[in-house]
């Protein structure tokens, strides 16, 4: 059986009182050993901060493996679920405390996956966010590989001093690769 | 407030309601001529909706990028009863006094692309008031705030994929796409499923609501058998004897690529 999907719609203006909560974006505590920060901008297509977007993120663990526990909404802080929820600031920035993921399988590329709301923006975006690596392992992953080679680099996340820096262009030159993930 | 920096033209401020209703809905009919003409089948919103005006600098411009799932996109995040508190599933008993407005229950089941259910996911939903006003702080609508209704809410789907609400009828509410734009009455909804592509964000509207035809969020969707899927059905079944009216809606993810026996073995 095959069921037509449910359309989407904008997370629209109001979501701030709603989807955002005390948390969210700390999938461990600052400090905690290992901990970085994965944060960027949210920019649309003139380049301007995009204020009023969410950002999910979804990820491995440090040893790459997928957790599945429960308590991303109320946090112990001792429990790693590996996803967290943010929203962007008046700038358009977001940011999460959380570590690297691991490689899911052995050798491949580690990534954090990463979901978009906004206003203005009618259905969710998907993308990855992929850890800095060594050209031979960003050349064997199979996405990275598929895509043109002038926008490869906005799939993929630049170090500063406190970890992981990943900006969301909507639209524009440098435009996010976002993935599609229905069968071919 | 956000610093506004002014757009370039010809692209107007999406706040501007520089346009009138009349020009939006003749830009509506052109986009919906131009669908019916070309005798394709869109299931889903489309990103690219100028008379949506907030969407012209916010949908991305090149095609998405295929990509087969892999690793941690076959999965989604675990939510359990840790997170979740079952009184979150009613959004009229959060304040010392009962909301004004129409009491009603919606309830539905959250289906993967298979028909399967989604067991034991979160839902969440927000809405307007009966007013037509949020609690959120930049909305400026001069209507009522109602003091004893925030309009959040949570449930888990249980064992076979049901969700269920108690809460009040939102009202509609204007916004400034343009000059006297009006949103249909609807209730947001976010949903997860059992893996990361399958996530939604959408909003669930109320039958015969004479404000569709007028709205470019709703009208974003070109297809009307794909817009009727965002419409609950009235239920007398789910209505409850002198309590509250009842609606049905229920939502489909896409399909899945897992198959059935890793789930099983998960």
């Amino acid at each position: 059986m095959s069921l037509a999907p449910t359309p989407g719609q904008t997370v629209g203006p109001f979501f701030g009182f709603a989807l955002p909560y005390a948390g969210g974006d700390r999938l461990v505590p600052p400090g905690q050993p290992g901990a970085i920060r994965l944060h960027g901008r949210v920019l649309d297509g003139a380049g301007d901060p995009v204020p009023d977007a969410l950002v999910e993120i979804w990820q491995a663990d440090p040893d790459g493996r997928v957790v599945q526990q429960p308590g991303s909404l109320l946090r112990d802080d001792w429990t790693f679920t590996g996803w967290g929820r943010t929203e962007t600031d008046r700038t358009g920035r977001y940011s999460f405390t959380t570590v690297e993921p691991g490689a899911t399988t052995p050798g491949a590329a580690p990534y954090v996956a990463v979901t978009v709301f906004a206003r203005g923006l009618l259905d969710r975006l998907l993308t990855r966010a992929y850890l800095p690596a060594p050209e031979a392992v960003l050349a064997s992953d199979a996405l990275l590989a598929s895509v043109a080679p002038d926008r490869r680099h906005t799939l993929i996340t630049t170090r500063d001093e406190h970890g992981l820096v990943f900006d969301i262009r909507l639209q524009g030159p440098d435009e996010t690769v976002f993935l599609d993930h229905a069968p071919d | 407030m956000a610093a506004v920096t002014p757009s370039s033209p010809p692209v107007a401020s999406s706040d501007a309601a520089a346009s009138t209703q009349e020009e939006i809905s003749a830009e509506i009919d052109q986009l919906s001529r131009e669908y019916a003409a070309s005798g394709r089948v869109e299931e889903r919103v489309r990103l690219d909706y100028p008379p949506y005006r907030s969407s012209v600098l916010r949908h991305p411009t090149k095609d998405p990028h295929h990509a087969d799932p892999e690793g941690i996109e076959l999965w989604a995040p675990v939510f359990g009863q840790r997170d979740v508190d079952p009184l979150e599933a009613d959004l009229t008993i959060q304040h010392r006094g009962e909301p004004i407005g129409e009491r009603l229950v919606v309830t539905g089941r959250v289906l993967d692309g298979e028909g399967r259910p989604v067991r034991h996911q979160l839902v969440e939903v927000w809405q307007a008031n009966a007013g037509g006003r949020y609690i959120h702080k930049r909305d400026q609508h001069p209507a009522p705030i109602d003091p004893s209704f925030t309009g959040v809410g949570r449930c888990l789907t249980d064992a076979d994929g049901w969700y269920r609400f108690t809460t009040i009828k939102p009202g509609p509410y204007p916004w400034k796409n343009h000059r006297n734009a009006w949103r249909p009455a609807h209730i947001h909804f976010s949903v997860f499923g059992r893996e990361f592509t399958q996530r939604l964000v959408t909003q669930m509207y109320f039958p015969g609501d004479p404000l569709f035809a007028l709205d470019p969020i709703y009208q974003a969707i070109t297809d009307q058998a794909a817009r009727d899927r965002l419409v609950a059905t009235y239920d007398h079944g789910v209505t409850t004897h002198e309590w509250s009216t009842g609606y049905r809606w229920d939502i489909v993810l896409t399909g899945s690529h897992r198959t059935p026996f890793e789930e099983e073995s998960a």
